[in-house]
């Protein structure tokens, strides 16, 4: 199929997620050794979710990917909705405002700086940082601290595959991560009346960022991140609250102390440095005890339990064993 | 242009937000899900509490524009919009309370007693509650003097709405500090005009 020229609709429009799911299961079914069949089913959901204005290179990576095990089998967030609800400051605090605001940004060419207690540090070209890395897609439940939910099939690299690459020392007990900071592209950074300090900074225990469902993402819904999403880099780390996942990382710093987090230094009684998602344990603001599964209709909000460690404590709980998890939200 | 057609139509001003969201609420139910987002019943929300703000500054605009333009036909609109004021919070918290959180009452009362942005919220709906119920003229005539004092309460009903506001922003306060400078300066000419008078 090929987009009308020049008219308002595009394939977006008519395909349906189902159409993306399929050829997932069919991508699935093909499993190892059919890249070659692979690329060309990609492609095509490439030009289903808009254009995509990525350098080649990360196309074809993102193209490459393979299908995970860890990936939910529930029903996906339609792209719209993924793409264009969204809580990115940096472009406005309107859930519509990234889209809207969030084209002017430009998300290529990309540097990333290591420093801190790791034998890679420098500043790295995306491309050089990401070469021969495998991409895969993980379908994963994003919940935010707000209440709601969504379902959502990124592309990345297993974040371990990324550190190890870098080095760590074995003295690294955290790694932090730092957002672009670009006032003149992103009116948020710009605003005199802004209650975060900017650029935006998160922090992992290193334990944390090696796990397995750890992922530095490359993209979403087969075509590589829209620039709402954290174009061209960001962590998802699916059994915490979605502020911790950073987006568009420009700096990452191995370091031997807890960083102090852009939220925990607004709000440390609203926000700590774990954030992991836990119906337990209540921010005064919002009720976490259960969550509405987006979209949600008017009349029925599509309200689900909120599960501890957002439904992943199989894997992920052994990391706080003995801890309090109501002394260290 | 004619006062009396001004006055006569001034209630469709009054409910045109109301036809917008009703609108979309057809929308949403008949033609296209969409049409209020992801996540329709917080978008009313966020909606009706912007509406019912719009119509608590423009309450709190009326004399002093009043005494600029000298349109006494607004002045008598006044009491409309405060009645107006409190009939968008009140589907505020309807959207709230009904869409929402789909009436789980355990759950409202939670937080009515450990939200503080839900309580000064509530403490505000009270006031305007108040100030409604006694906006008619039946009110106006039997509390005499003691009307105008009552209906001072909506200068701390704004306070505490500005509140509210505070605490539900995120990431930023420029829309708050925009409406906290409307009201200041109003509450400040409000006052030089009191000690002028006194
Ligand atoms: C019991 C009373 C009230 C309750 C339970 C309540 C609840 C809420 C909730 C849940 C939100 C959204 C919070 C969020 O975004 O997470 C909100 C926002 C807001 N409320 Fe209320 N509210 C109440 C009274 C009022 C009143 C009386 C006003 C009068 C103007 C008001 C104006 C607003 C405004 C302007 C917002 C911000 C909307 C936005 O973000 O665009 N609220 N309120």
């Amino acid at each position: 199929m090929k987009a009308p020229v020049g008219g308002k609709l595009t394939e977006r429009d008519v395909t349906p997620e189902t159409v993306y799911l399929n050829r997932r299961q069919y991508l699935k079914a093909s499993a190892v050794g059919a890249a070659a069949l692979m690329a060309p089913t990609l492609k095509a959901s490439e030009s289903a979710y808009g254009t995509d204005p990525a350098p080649l290179w990360l196309k074809s990576q993102n193209k490459q990917a393979s299908p995970s095990p860890f990936s939910t089998t529930e029903k996906l967030t339609p792209y719209e909705y993924v793409t264009g609800y969204n809580n990115f400051y940096e472009f406005g605090t309107g859930k519509d405002d990234p889209e809207k605001y969030g084209q002017d940004f430009k998300p290529h060419p990309w540097q990333v700086t290591v420093s801190g207690l790791a034998e890679g540090t420098g500043t790295f070209d995306l491309e050089d940082l990401l070469k021969g890395l495998g991409v895969e897609e993980r379908i994963y439940r994003l919940r935010c601290v707000e209440a709601w939910s969504m379902v959502i099939p990124w592309l990345g690299v297993p974040m371990a595959a990324l550190l190890q690459r870098l080095k760590p020392l074995s003295s690294a007990r955290y790694v932090a991560f730092e957002t672009v900071y670009r006032p003149e592209e992103m009116p948020g950074q710009a605003s005199f009346f802004a209650a975060i300090d900017y650029p935006y900074i998160e922090g992992l225990r290193m334990d944390e960022a090696m796990h397995p469902l750890t992922l530095m993402a490359t993209g979403v819904y087969g075509r590589s991140l829209p620039n709402q999403n954290g174009a061209p880099l960001r962590l998802v780390v699916p059994w915490k609250y979605g502020f911790k996942s950073i987006k568009s990382i420009r700096k990452i710093t191995f370091t031997d102390r807890q960083p102090q987090t852009t939220w925990e230094k607004s709000n440390a009684r609203e926000y700590g440095f774990y954030a992991n998602v836990n119906p337990a344990v209540d921010h005064p603001r919002w009720r976490q005890s259960e969550e509405r599964r987006l979209p949600s209709a008017l009349f029925s909000s599509n309200r689900v339990p909120t599960l501890p460690f957002n439904g992943y404590a199989e894997s992920v709980a052994s990391l706080y064993q003995g801890m309090d998890l109501r002394k260290y939200y | 242009m004619d006062k009396m057609l001004l006055t006569r139509w001034f209630w469709l001003f009054l409910v045109l937000p109301f036809a917008f969201a009703g609108f979309r609420v057809v929308q949403v139910v008949w033609y296209d899900a969409s049409a209020l987002g992801p996540d329709p019943a917080q978008n009313l929300v966020d909606l009706f509490g912007t509406i019912a703000l719009w119509f608590l500054c423009a309450v709190l605009l009326v004399t002093p524009v009043q005494t600029v333009i000298k349109a006494r036909w607004l002045l008598r609109q006044r009491r409309a919009l405060g009645v107006a004021c409190f009939a968008y919070a009140l589907l505020h918290w309807l959207s709230y309370a009904g869409l929402l959180l789909e009436w789980q009452w355990q759950n409202l009362g939670q937080d009515l007693l450990n939200r503080p942005y839900v309580i000064v919220g509530f403490l505000a709906g009270l006031m305007l509650l108040v100030l409604a119920a006694t906006s008619n003229n039946a009110s106006v005539r039997v509390l005499g003097l003691r009307w105008r004092k009552l209906h001072r309460l909506v200068y701390p009903a704004a306070l505490l709405i500005l509140i509210h506001m505070f605490w539900v922003a995120r990431s930023d306060y420029t829309e708050v500090a925009l409406y906290s400078a409307v009201v200041l300066l109003l509450l400040l000419h409000r006052s030089r005009q009191r000690a002028k008078s006194a």
